[in-house]
């Protein structure tokens, strides 16, 4: 089972991933903050990580920039989700690595999901 | 100011001098004149300050709260698409049908966050114009395509008409990109029963000429000189059509005026619109 880590500090949009992730076969483990996603991607080595930008503690492009240093976690492959449409965020984000940037709300749940199945190779 | 009160100032001194005989009155009657008008001249610039510094805040408050608005928007979103999936249980078919009505009205709010941000960017001026130099018609067969979806839910034929070896045009292929959306978008949810859209690109003056012509509920004629104001919607459109946020058009006039480009209409009420704009080619 591939283990998604989902870093978000709205739990409401948790629960509702958690869902419809479990329905798909995914196992999905949460942080609510920068800090303890990237404690988290370090000590639970997930298969993928879903990635908000605005986060308490550590911001999202920070928690991706150190993703990527470390040796650990710079394989894991990252989606960004957010509500920041600004193209210079999205340059950034895929400048630093992420695999995808997904604004919310442009998307239904449904093609979430499907791209974290692409990223993933299993499409 | 400054320049208009020296002016002034000046020329109350040179006909003083015509008039009047005595050097220490002419002096005063100038001095008293100039401190009037540095009065004046004072309030209006402070006025002017304080309206530009409304408007930034108005613009400001827009911005902040369509971003706090988007989240919790999205996850009623999802959260309705998850329901709506069956995956945690089924409805009724009444049921499902009230759950669309929400869903289409998240869809709704989702739409006008993004066009007010849009419009908002526009005002102050803080939405990138990165220019480059692309193709109108590659570019709207883009688009095309991406609407084929919605032309099919809604009986709507598409044809185009594009000159051959099409000058490139320099501007900003994202901004444009939004202008066709709009006028695509709008020349098919405005049809009644079965409807047919014809998109002509051509050069014309130095131009890229860019026509869309539908045979829909047109735009009453008392209500056209307002179609390109904010929030304005048809009469006759809300009759037709509940979707729509009032602002596509009020962007696409702003994005094609920063082109250096030109936008305009014919219409008749019921029996189609024409809308074109055209690019300077560089």
């Amino acid at each position: 089972m591939k283990k998604i880590l989902f870093i978000e500090d709205e739990s409401a949009l948790q629960r509702t991933f958690e869902e419809a992730l479990k329905d798909e076969g995914f196992e999905m483990i949460s942080a609510l903050d920068g800090e303890i996603g990237l404690k988290m991607a370090k000590e639970k080595n997930p298969d993928l990580i879903l990635l908000d930008l605005i986060l308490p503690k550590i911001e999202g492009m920070e928690v991706l920039k150190k993703l990527k240093e470390d040796e650990k976690t710079k394989d894991i492959p990252v989606i960004v989700l957010t509500h920041l449409e600004e193209l210079e965020k999205v340059e950034k984000a895929m400048e630093l690595g992420a695999k995808a940037y997904l604004v919310k709300g442009e998307y239904s749940l449904n093609e979430v999901v499907e791209r974290i199945k692409k990223v993933l190779g299993l499409k | 100011m400054g320049i208009f009160i020296i002016f002034i100032s000046l020329s109350i001194y040179f006909i003083g001098t015509k008039f009047i005989q005595t050097p220490e009155i002419i002096a005063l009657i100038v001095l008293l004149t100039a401190l009037v008008l540095l009065v004046i001249s004072f309030f209006i610039t402070n006025s002017f300050e304080r309206l530009a510094e409304a408007n930034r805040l108005k613009s400001e408050f827009i911005s902040i709260a369509s971003h706090q608005l988007r989240t919790p928007i999205s996850n009623f979103k999802w959260t309705l698409e998850l329901l709506f999936s069956g995956k945690l249980g089924k409805f009724s078919p009444k049921q499902l049908e009230y759950l669309r009505i929400l869903k289409d009205n998240s869809e709704r709010m989702i739409e006008t966050l993004k066009d007010l941000l849009i419009v908002t960017k526009l005002e102050t001026a803080s939405l990138p114009f990165k220019r480059e130099y692309f193709s109108l018609d590659e570019l709207t067969k883009e688009v095309i395509e991406q609407f084929k979806n919605l032309a099919l839910a809604y009986n709507v034929e598409i044809e185009t008409n594009f000159q051959k070896n099409l000058p490139k045009i320099f501007s900003s292929r994202e901004q444009i990109k939004l202008v066709i959306e709009n006028l695509l978008e709008n020349a098919i949810l405005y049809t009644k029963g079965k409807g047919k859209v014809l998109i002509k690109i051509e050069t014309k003056d130095k131009m890229v000429y860019f026509e869309i012509r539908d045979n829909g509920i047109g735009i009453p004629k008392e209500d056209q000189k307002f179609i390109f104001q904010k929030f304005f919607r048809a009469s006759n459109v809300l009759k037709y059509q509940t979707r729509g946020t009032g602002l596509g058009l009020f962007i696409s006039k702003k994005i094609i005026q920063r082109s250096g480009g030109k936008i305009g209409f014919q219409s008749e009420e019921n029996k189609g619109s024409k809308f074109w704009f055209s690019i300077p080619i560089k």
